[in-house]
């Protein structure tokens, strides 16, 4: 039997067991989680919880599925936090970098104070991707931004009040969608299937028995790695 | 929280085998003494695990324990005291799920022109789709073809695939990842500007297309933007609990519950789309799982009791590799891939006893016999079993798995030094709802498409395959709504009948009244 430590929840003090995750400790002392709770593996930003430790004088942050408790932790679960989305039509840009800077202008307040960097459970680097959007250089923002979870801590802390992980998304979809084109062949596969090329081929295979199947399967060719 | 102490005479078995271990070939089954293997040991083959179904369309088809009480249980609250004159809302397609297959219906029917309604169970997003690592497989390459694609597919299934949605899956494969790639995904490319490909397990051609090791985060991040773009409204924390019928018998609406304020609202559709995903967290037969917290079976059962078919629902796809050690990993995902780069299943002696590249049910089934029969487990202190993933023997971890080396790493197992404690965990619904090509299920007004349709994958799923089908019933499944929909008139009288049949027959089978469902969410407070 594990060690059992305090841990405050919404204000409740319990014991859990020592070396639990956050959630695993929330659920062991019988709250069956509605909101706060998602993927449970770190992908999904549900969870987002903020937290200090007794004697320390800082905010602290952490995914609950990710994060292990520690004793005297006093902990709270976002449930939501509003955040401002621009809608677009990513269709109609003509100028990605200018349509992120007139969708998002905001973003030129950022005072530099680098909390939403000390707050992101990701360790992404917010203020940095910040001002790369603000120089315009989408591939920069899209690059260090892509293990976004979208958790919503860096508008939580933002000074400057904007919304990072919206922006950081709107830049990623811009220099996928202006940039990342795909290669021609998949135009050209996609026309073979409307022209019916495949059609016959596979039509033969549903006449086929399943023992024909197996021979197929069996001797197909398997390009190497 | 790195191993305990009393591992130490295993892990050095297996640290002082891994030499030999290099050279040693172990080859792979036959036909035979794969069926054998699967059927002695898959857990879909334990009599204990299953039950025949006692009503229902599928009456005598046996599936899941948990499964079956799923099934055959009350509504949670009384359906007679509905409101079904005055409905909350009223549409013309109802989209239940906000995960990969959902959104996908939701831009096709929105494309089209008709007025959608989405509502899930937690944050629209909260889904599988966005927990797969992986990638999603379509024959795009000039080197691959739909109809390799095919072979790979129904080979992969074991011929049990309904052969018309393995066709359909394949041929709009290119299709949706032109759609995607119009949306703004950020696919991973190579420097000429072809897309890249990785290999997986079943399939004869590169055909992955991946973002990073967060192809479904990325994938659901794009949807759940261009959802809001489109302002298409979505009831969040409202998972499905009913379907609602017309006089004739056709799907027309739908019961949420509103899980913050504990009230039941009902809406009355032209069609309504079920996308709700998975049977994850109903733990079958005990096992862990790799699922969304939410993967609790909703659509599969309100569907049911409401008189639609389902396939294969005996089938459930155990992925070989889910975490045992540390226990706040258990029943995550360790990618298959790790085994294409050369780790070892290796039992408690340091012994290898399968070739790792085997399909997942094969791997899955030798793990489990060689931690029950064979007594060649690792057990922990609070009880798990599993054998070792042997992954020192892969070159250069750090770079290629930096996400799984930083998770070990947080509770100090080094993944480059010692080797991951596995077994299967539960990974994914093979069977569902039955559908036909058009993505309808064998209710007029109900569709499927996901996780919660069936026979697509056959009773065995490749990797890849099914960050594809969600987007390409998804889509099926509104193209024939909005078809349909300007045909039929929106219902005049919404009713509940069904829901009176199917719980006086419960009763007369003795269930007692407080086997309630859809279970919505699991339970892991103390009991």
């Amino acid at each position: 039997m594990a060690n059992l430590i305090p841990i405050y929840y919404l204000g409740k003090k319990h014991m859990v067991p020592e070396g639990v995750t956050i959630m695993g400790a929330i659920e062991n002392s019988g709250h069956r989680l509605v909101r706060g709770c998602g993927c449970r593996g770190g992908f999904c930003g549900a969870c987002a919880t903020v937290f200090r430790i007794p004697g320390d004088h800082q905010i602290k942050v952490g995914l609950a599925c990710q994060t292990r408790v520690e004793a005297g932790m006093d902990v709270a679960i976002l449930p939501y936090y509003p955040a401002q989305k621009v809608l677009y039509d990513f269709k109609t840009v003509t100028d990605p970098a200018r349509a992120l800077q007139t969708m998002y202008p905001e973003m030129y307040r950022c005072l530099g104070c680098s909390a939403c960097n000390k707050i992101c459970p990701q360790d992404l680097p917010v203020m940095d991707i910040i001002a790369e959007a603000q120089r315009g250089n989408l591939p920069a923002v899209a690059e260090l931004s892509f293990d976004c979870v979208m958790c919503g801590l860096c508008a939580s802390r933002c000074l400057a009040q904007m919304v990072p992980y919206n922006i950081a998304m709107a830049a990623r979809r811009l220099y996928s969608h202006s940039m990342l084109l795909g290669p021609d062949y998949v135009g050209v596969r996609i026309r073979e299937i409307e022209q019916g090329v495949y059609d016959r081929q596979i039509d033969a295979l549903l006449e086929k028995s399943q023992e024909e199947l197996q021979k197929l399967y069996a001797e197909r060719d398997i390009e190497c790695i | 929280m790195a191993y305990p102490p009393h591992f130490d005479e295993t892990l050095n078995l297996v640290k002082e085998t891994r030499r030999f271990r290099k050279s040693q070939e172990i080859k792979r089954l036959n036909d035979a003494e794969r069926t054998e293997l699967i059927e002695n040991y898959h857990p879909d083959y334990r009599a204990e695990g299953m039950e025949p179904l006692r009503i229902g369309p599928n009456r005598g088809d046996r599936v899941p324990i948990e499964l079956a009480k799923a099934l055959e249980s009350y509504s949670i609250y009384d359906p007679g005291r509905l409101n079904l004159s005055e409905p909350d809302y009223s549409t013309d397609i109802l989209i239940v799920g906000g995960g990969g297959a959902g959104c996908a219906a939701a831009l096709t029917a929105r494309e089209g022109g008709a007025e959608v309604l989405m509502a899930t169970k937690l944050r629209l997003g909260d889904a599988n789709t966005l927990m797969a690592e992986g990638g999603m497989c379509s024959p795009v390459r000039p080197e691959d073809s739909p109809y390799m694609h095919f072979i790979d597919t129904i080979g992969g299934g074991h011929y049990t695939n309904v052969p018309e949605l393995v066709k359909a899956l394949v041929l709009d494969g290119p299709e949706i990842a032109s759609w995607l790639i119009g949306m703004g995904v950020m696919f991973d490319y190579e420097a000429d500007g072809s897309l890249k490909v990785n290999h997986c397990g079943g399939h004869s051609r590169k055909r992955m297309l991946s973002c990073k090791d967060l192809t479904g985060l990325e994938l659901m991040r794009v949807l759940r933007d261009e959802m809001r773009d489109r302002e298409i409204p979505c009831l969040e924390f409202s998972p499905v609990v009913d379907l609602l019928l017309d006089e004739q018998g056709s799907c027309a609406g739908a019961v949420l519950y509103n899980m913050d304020t504990a009230d039941f609202t009902v809406v009355k559709a032209k069609a309504v789309i079920m996308a709700s995903g998975g049977i994850g967290r109903l733990h079958i037969q005990g096992f862990p799982t790799t699922n969304h917290y939410g993967a609790t079976a909703d659509g599969l059962v309100v569907a049911y009791r409401s008189g639609a078919e389902m396939i294969h629902m005996d089938s459930i796809q155990y992925h070989p590799t889910g975490t045992v050690w540390p226990e706040q990993l258990l029943g995550q995902l360790i990618t298959e891939v790790m085994r294409g780069h050369g780790a070892h299943l290796v039992n408690a002696s340091g012994k290898r006893f399968i070739n790792e590249l085997e399909c997942r049910d094969t791997c899955a089934s030798a793990c489990i016999r060689e931690c029950s029969e064979r007594g060649n487990g690792v057990v922990t202190p609070t009880g798990f079993e599993g054998i070792w993933l042997d992954t020192p023997l892969i070159p250069d971890i750090k770079n290629h798995f930096v996400g799984i080396y930083q998770r070990f790493k947080k509770y100090d197992i080094d993944i480059q030094e010692e080797p991951i404690l596995v077994y299967p965990t539960q990974h994914y619904q093979n069977g569902g709802l039955r559908i036909n090509p058009q993505a309808e299920t064998s209710m007029p007004g109900l569709f499927a498409a996901g996780e919660v349709a069936g026979g697509i994958q056959g009773k065995n799923r490749l990797a890849g395959n099914s960050l594809l089908d969600i987007f390409v019933y998804g889509r099926r499944a509104a193209r024939r709504a909005l078809e349909l929909n300007g045909k039929v008139a929106s219902p005049v009288r919404l009713t509940v009948e069904h829901l009176h049949n199917w719980h006086d027959r419960l009763n007369a089978l003795g269930v007692p009244k407080a086997q309630q469902s859809p279970v919505l969410l699991p339970d892991y407070t103390p009991k």
